[in-house]
């Protein structure tokens, strides 16, 4: 069945993760292929924070793919999985953890599609010895804008499969994905935390440890000043050998809703350092260690289901940027003394490292640090955003397309030099831009 | 023991690539049931088989069955039985829909609907009842809808073939019951699916997961009725109750 929403006829509106909409509407199908022949993007689950996912205003319908969610094979020897692109990692994990196999790159949520998982080329704690998700993947089942669906992989159509991986959704609609599940040995993640004193310890913190962990990620206290200034968290796992693991899985958890927006104060300046202060303080041992269930270290954020109605109506967005090595040593600490001297209050900020670039031709993350800083939207955002930006451009990093809202076309094609080549990309395959995005029209200039 | 065992079931489906008969699917593929596809798309069906093996059916097979082509049920229902080897339970979700205005305007698309969901419906039961019948017994789930309930306008033909429907239902329950057949009429509500994206959704709206849940449920307990999401059932209650002067001035 293929039904378009009617709430687009008459003012419907679209929105990201961070809550700030666009006038749009949703063709829900579970038949991508037909789905897909006249619409401008495809969207999965809308977990992109800002407008990657919603439809350009001259043609305001997305395909969303999320009722194609089908598992079409898969090999028990090898983990090759292949499925329709609307099926989300929720449920691929449901599914496969239990049996011994998970996805080999994870992102901090898994309330997202495969489809999104590899236009946005996403990453995990694991990015330093796994690379990107884009990196497991063998093939992609894709509509192209000239009408033909076509197999693309690293052998067929490898212009267009690479350029696929962190596209964006702008070079074809992905109709399914193919990748390497991976093996564990159990259902439980081995966890060791430490407090970390400060952002330039973070940075030795965490090269030191990507030597012994496969896993890694620091939760940064951005409210924190002077000689404490980024102090944090440092987190590192992997995988329960079976010996150490209970014999039992992991009991599912309930995720409450957040029924209802809370007001801006709730998550203003004063609650904002209230709460950081709690959270650097709760871990009052210096160390814990110590087995926990894969969800709450992988996706501690999806216990409260619709988190994102924390930051109010207006909503929220996310800074994250990539240093690359060769940034002059202390990039994290000024990107910090940047918002600090602000006032920007972030109430979640994340720091991981990265040691492998991604294979797409747009791929977020190379060797470097990224740096993850949520943002409420108030009058000054646009400010702070700009000023988080001149300073990535001076350590010539570049911005994750999957998190902006507000960064200026001038900046970003500034630290995009893969700009020109997924530019001719898309003369290839869709010279005329009939796939395009409210993002592609801010960002790339694509006409509105 | 409250819970009669199930798993395991030998099941003939029909409608279980898509919305609520996919999601009823793949919850009896999760607990090891055997599953034989009947459905007009024979692509599609290799496609949700695939999903359904993956998911932890014991097998899935498939062949081709049309509502709209009442000679194939019966050779489709004999596959599925040859295939599973006997068989424990049949279950209908196919079916067409579409709105009032819609309907109105198109007298094809009417005669259409109603012989599908209805007449034929019903000649792919009797096929279905004789088999299971024929072993002695067993589950006929089929999915009806809330819209047969109650005469209401926006739903006047729809509901009526639904009516119909849910009617039948009823007197093969109480005919059959005492030799085996245990005729399960499932009454959802509104549910989010590919059919009905797009219409305003009203409250008490469902998902397939919570329908199928409840569709199993229902059918572990030998119930004869399951209004899905539960919610509807005491709003069908209400709604079923109301004097015909008031159903008059409603929109509902």
């Amino acid at each position: 069945m293929t039904k378009r929403s009617k709430r687009g006829a008459n003012g419907s509106r679209l929105s990201g993760w961070g809550r700030h909409s666009a006038p749009g509407s949703e063709l829900k199908t579970e038949n991508l292929e037909r789905g897909s022949m006249d619409v401008p993007l495809s969207r999965g689950l809308g977990r992109s924070y800002g407008d990657s996912s919603l439809p350009p205003a001259d043609k305001p319908v997305a395909l969303n793919t999320t009722l194609a969610d089908r598992i079409l094979s898969f090999d028990t020897e090898s983990g090759l999985l292949r499925a329709e692109a609307g099926l989300a990692l929720a449920e691929l994990n449901r599914l496969f953890l239990p049996r011994g196999w998970f996805t080999p790159v994870s992102p901090g949520t898994q309330y997202v599609t495969l489809g999104g998982m590899v236009a946005a080329d996403v990453h995990g704690k694991n990015q330093h010895v796994d690379g990107d998700f884009g990196d497991h993947v063998t093939r992609l089942k894709m509509r192209v804008a000239d009408g033909r669906v076509l197999w693309c992989g690293p052998e067929e159509h490898a212009d267009l499969f690479f350029g696929s991986i962190g596209g964006m959704g702008l070079l074809g609609h992905i109709l399914e994905v193919e990748f390497t599940m991976r093996r564990v040995p159990s259902q439980w993640i081995w966890q060791e935390t430490e407090r970390v004193p400060n952002i330039d310890a973070f940075e030795q913190a965490l090269s030191a440890a990507a030597k012994d962990w496969p896993m890694t990620v620091g939760w940064i206290d951005c409210v924190a000043g002077g000689t404490s200034l980024g102090r944090g968290i440092l987190m590192k796992g992997r995988w329960a050998t079976a010996s150490e693991a209970p014999k039992h899985a992991p009991r599912p958890k309930p995720r409450p809703r957040l029924p209802f927006d809370l007001p801006e104060w709730a998550l203003g300046r004063l609650s904002v350092r209230a709460f950081n202060e709690l959270y650097y303080r709760k871990h009052f041992r210096k160390e814990t260690r110590g087995l926990v269930d894969p969800q709450s270290f992988f996706y501690p954020l999806d216990i409260l289901r619709d988190w994102n109605r924390m930051y109010g109506r207006r909503g929220f967005t996310q800074w994250q940027g990539l240093l690359p090595r060769s940034a002059k040593s202390g990039a994290a600490r000024r990107m910090l003394e940047i918002l600090s001297a602000r006032g920007g209050a972030s109430f979640l900020a994340v720091i991981k490292d990265c040691d492998k670039a991604g294979v797409g031709t747009l791929s977020f993350p190379a060797p470097g640090i990224t740096l993850a800083l949520d943002i409420p939207m108030r009058d000054d955002t646009q400010a702070l955003i700009d000023a988080l930006n001149q300073q990535l451009l001076v350590e010539g990093g570049r911005i994750y397309l999957a998190k902006d809202s507000l960064t200026r076309e001038e900046d970003f094609r500034a630290m995009e030099p893969r700009l020109e080549e997924f530019g001719r990309l898309r003369e290839a395959w869709d010279p005329e831009h009939k796939l395009k995005s409210a993002q592609s029209i801010r960002l790339l200039g694509d006409s509105a | 023991m409250s819970r009669a065992h199930t798993s395991g079931q030998k099941v003939a489906f029909l409608g279980a690539t898509r919305g609520m008969g996919r999601a009823l699917a793949r919850q009896m593929a999760e607990r090891g049931d055997a599953l034989f596809l009947l459905g007009r798309d024979d692509e599609e069906l290799a496609r949700s088989a695939s999903d359904l093996e993956a998911r932890g059916a014991e097998s899935v097979e498939h062949a081709h069955c049309d509502l709209e082509d009442p000679t194939s049920f019966g050779p489709a229902l004999d596959a599925a039985t040859e295939a599973l080897g006997g068989l424990d339970t049949v279950v209908v979700t196919a079916g067409i829909f579409a709105t009032q205005q819609a309907l109105e305007e198109d007298s094809e698309l009417l005669a259409r609907l109603l012989r599908v969901d209805f007449t034929h419906s019903v000649l792919f039961c009797e096929q279905a009842r004789r088999r299971l019948l024929a072993q002695g017994g067993g589950n006929l789930c089929v999915f009806s809808s809330v819209a047969g309930d109650r005469g209401r306008k926006p739903i006047v033909l729809y509901g009526a073939s639904k009516a119909g429907l849910s009617r039948y239902l009823e007197g093969l329950d109480h005919r059959y019951r005492a030799e085996g057949l245990r005729v399960l009429t499932v009454k959802p509500g509104f549910v989010r699916t590919g059919m009905t994206a797009g219409l305003p959704e009203p409250p008490f709206a469902g998902d397939p997961e919570d329908v199928a849940r409840s569709v199993l449920k229902a059918m572990d307990r030998g119930d004869a009725v399951v209004y899905a999401p539960a919610p509807w059932r005491a709003v069908m209650a209400v709604i079923r109750h109301l004097p015909r002067a008031v159903m008059r001035r409603v929109e509902f």
